[in-house]
């Protein structure tokens, strides 16, 4: 991963510096929003559109902030992602988990995420005398910074939670299509991953450690230019004694005024994180995108 | 979308075509919705007044018969909606009569250099025009689907 990073910049500096200015070209909305871990797509699910609206004749750019609050736990999460000529996507992302509730009130588990997704088929929006939807591959190097809060009991690593390392890859394939007659755009990912919460929990865990195909789903409905309206469905392995760890869903709401701004609303629900508090967390998911 | 399913044969060939004639809807609800003949003219109207006037396309359309491209837009748009109409612009190819415009289409859009920001640029044009009529969104998209395909013929550059 460490080898990529140099070869991506470089890949950058030669696209922005081969087209004059971003062309801010594609169709609103059609660019989708940033996910919890800092890639292109809806709110917990990657899709195989590229982020921003370059089209294929340039790049763009965006920055996030995403911020979920549940009844005993807080997400924050932000970065930028870069779309290079509708093909490449480069990704960003620092989260932010913090406990609220007692004994866990001072818990605080920070996470970077680097992001790389490449469309290698179809057009989520031009082809639509084609059942064929856009398709893209995708990985996530994730790294997890370590626990605090938890000095007291002596923990401050992941491993010390029962994960089994405290830095992962997920790979995903995602298929995307916008079925304009029905007004619908669906989603279908599939990702290889050994991530607890999403990594925040480490990876691998006592229970599994074997990487497992997790499958994620999103439906959105157009309900304007503007206005998409949709729910999502993750899968999540399960690989922590200490972690009953349950699938996420949202049902969300994404407005778009323009192509520099967007805003998402959702309600999510990510399922009991610790079994010493088995209560379901759900609460609301907000984003907020700026690009250009 | 069942139907997108049961032919994916027929959305591969398609979709290698040279060029593609979307076919019109056989059922004239999307025509109804853009309030059909009356409505469809208004749209064109304002969507011709829009794409003038927009900066990332208007100087592509220095050199065309406006009031010829109103008339094929009208005929165009009223065919793909499943109205009552034929599509009977000089740029038809009357080899592949109840096809469509095919090989003209591309023809006549070569030497324009067309961008996909361009082609979008004109996609939303037409959006906003029909906002503008207050078509509703769903049936809007329902015009937009039947030409989005066209991008292959139009976008050269």
């Amino acid at each position: 991963m460490k080898k990529w990073i140099p070869a991506l910049m470089a890949a950058c500096a030669c696209a922005g510096g081969s087209a004059s200015a971003q062309d801010m070209g594609k169709l609103l909305a059609t660019g989708g929003v940033v996910q919890v871990e800092g890639a292109g797509g809806g709110g917990i699910t990657p899709w195989a559109l590229i982020t921003g609206y370059g089209t294929r004749d340039s790049w763009g750019a965006n920055a996030h902030y995403t911020y979920i609050n549940t009844q005993d736990y807080k997400l924050g999460s932000y970065g930028v992602a870069i779309g290079l000529a509708d093909r490449l996507e480069v990704s960003f992302a620092n989260q932010e988990f913090k406990g609220s509730l007692a004994p866990l009130d001072k818990l605080n588990i920070k996470q970077d995420i680097v992001g790389l997704k490449l469309k290698v088929l179809g057009d989520a929006v031009y082809e639509q005398d084609s059942w064929v939807p856009q398709v893209a591959v995708g990985v996530m190097y994730k790294k997890n910074k370590g626990v605090r809060g938890l000095e007291a009991l002596g923990v401050t690593n992941v491993k010390q939670l029962g994960a089994k390392d405290d830095h992962g890859y997920d790979y995903y394939v995602s298929a995307t299509k916008i079925y304009l007659e029905q007004s619908l755009l669906l989603n279908a990912t599939l990702r290889a991953t050994r991530a607890n919460q999403m990594g925040i929990l480490g990876f691998g865990g006592d229970k599994n450690d074997d990487t497992r195909l997790m499958p994620e789903f999103s439906a959105a409905y157009l309900i304007t230019r503007k206005v998409a309206l949709g729910a999502e469905y993750r899968r999540k392995p399960h690989n922590l004694g200490v972690d009953n760890e349950k699938a996420y869903y949202d049902a969300f709401v994404a407005w778009f005024p323009t192509r520099n701004v967007s805003v998402t609303a959702a309600y999510a629900e990510l399922g009991d994180i610790t079994i010493f508090n088995p209560k379901k967390q759900h609460g609301l998911y907000l984003s907020v995108q700026a690009g250009f | 979308m069942k139907k997108f399913i049961k032919l994916p044969g027929a959305g591969l060939l398609l979709a290698s075509a040279l060029a593609t004639a979307q076919t019109p809807y056989t059922e004239d609800s999307t025509y109804q919705g853009l309030g059909g003949k009356e409505g469809i003219k208004k749209i064109v109207d304002t969507f011709i007044t829009l794409v003038l006037a927009d900066p990332r396309i208007k100087d592509s359309f220095t050199d065309f018969d406006i009031p010829q491209l109103n008339v094929r837009l009208q005929e165009q748009f009223c065919e793909f909606s499943g109205g009552p109409c034929k599509y009977t612009g000089k740029y038809h190819d009357k080899a592949m009569d109840g096809v469509g415009p095919v090989r003209d289409m591309k023809t006549v859009h070569q030497d324009l250099k067309i961008t996909n920001a361009m082609f979008n640029a004109l996609t939303e044009d037409l959006q906003i025009a029909m906002e503008q009529h207050n078509v509703p969104s769903r049936v809007a998209l329902k015009l937009v689907a039947k030409l989005a395909p066209m991008q292959r013929d139009i976008v050269t550059q």
